[in-house]
């Protein structure tokens, strides 16, 4: 019960999210204002209640799974990809790599500088 | 003398959901085992060899996509209230994110506009056109937020999907021989970078080298997410003016 109790939260959160979106004509995807909101009301209650961990564990722990539907829409793109395969690929790639170096290398510069040296990495991150 | 055959019974269940979403799980269960099998080896990515398999198989049978996907939808549609689940572990790293939510924030926007701004500006060079260029654009976030910017600024939000789960799977698989060699050691400098250039694909790399490592990508994904949604629009129009 717990655990569906916390995917329903997750949809109502979810649903609120699709209808604020729709009604603001804000240019943001339902599910992130969703995600934005559950936030805000997580941090309002000052702790995760138990049916929402489960559920988002249970959901955050496959998470690779529900990209495979999408992926497998590469068979439906086979002509548009090869007509450009050239600028999709090096784009793609190229730009992958710039930005995982990049952001990489500015956050580290930017916590050296910013933050001071005392808070160490060090921190029970428990999912 | 219509003999029930395999292939009449083939026809029947490729129009149904059951057949689409019975092998989503089965090629991800076995990807998944295979994966586990490598000792985790980032180029035996699942996402990768589950999507390959049920290629394969689609094609052999000549099944089209979107009868596949009368199934593949169901698992498609978790990514939404997936998306939602972000804000646990975003609000149970908060006392770390505030200690370092300058770096965060600025490492954040940064990411961001490097993302969309070389993938369209590389594009362009390599002679893409605006469709690939604005397809590509929103790439780095994660796919059902790409989807729809991509739909906003003039790209095709099916082929967005595609090509933001080639960049996770491209993040996972390079990303921790990319921090390795330019010598980020930080977990929470590793993560953010998976997060905003990998998505949810990243995250789920990110999660199995360390939890510290998981949580922050996972925060920079739900963050550059956000980001991605308010800031690209912006820039494709000021890029547009420019080129």
């Amino acid at each position: 019960m717990q655990f569906l109790n916390g995917i329903t939260l997750l949809l109502v959160y979810q649903l609120l999210g699709e209808i604020t979106v729709r009604l603001a004509g804000v240019p943001i995807p339902g599910p992130v204002l969703g995600m934005v909101m559950l936030f805000i009301t997580l941090w309002i209650r000052g702790r995760t209640p138990e049916s929402v961990e489960q559920a988002s564990s249970a959901l955050l722990a496959h998470l690779s799974l529900l990209f495979v539907p999408a992926g497998v829409g590469m068979m439906a793109h086979f002509d548009r990809i090869a007509d450009e395969w050239l600028p999709i690929v090096l784009a793609l790639l190229l730009s992958t790599v710039i930005t995982m170096i990049a952001t990489a290398l500015i956050m580290q510069l930017t916590t050296r500088w910013l933050v001071k040296p005392d808070s160490s990495a060090q921190g029970g991150s428990e999912q | 003398m219509n003999e029930p055959g395999l292939k009449d019974i083939w026809v029947y269940l490729s129009a149904s959901p059951l057949l689409g979403l019975t092998i989503t799980l089965v090629a991800y269960g076995l990807a998944y085992r295979l994966y586990l099998r490598t000792s985790s080896n980032p180029l035996a990515n699942p996402v990768v060899t589950s999507v390959a398999m049920l290629i394969g198989l689609l094609l052999l049978t000549d099944t089209s996509y979107n009868d596949y996907f009368e199934g593949g939808q169901f698992v498609h549609f978790l990514l939404g209230p997936a998306t939602v689940a972000l804000a646990v572990p975003l609000y149970q790293q908060f006392s770390r994110l505030r200690q370092l939510w300058l770096p965060v924030t600025i490492s954040l926007i940064c990411g961001v506009l490097i993302a969309a701004g070389s993938s369209i500006g590389l594009a362009w060079l390599l002679g893409g056109s605006l469709e690939i260029q604005m397809s590509l654009a929103p790439k780095s976030a994660t796919a059902p937020v790409a989807m729809g910017i991509s739909e906003k600024i003039g790209g095709l939000p099916s082929l967005t999907a595609v090509l933001t789960v080639a960049t996770g799977i491209t993040g996972a698989v390079l990303g921790t021989k990319l921090f390795d060699w330019f010598r980020v050691k930080d977990d929470a400098a590793r993560g953010i970078a998976m997060g905003v250039a990998a998505h949810g694909i990243g995250t789920a790399r990110a999660f199995q080298v360390s939890r510290q490592m998981g949580a922050f990508s996972g925060l920079a994904m739900a963050l550059s997410a956000f980001a991605t949604a308010l800031i690209v629009p912006w820039l494709v129009d000021w890029m547009q003016m420019l080129l």
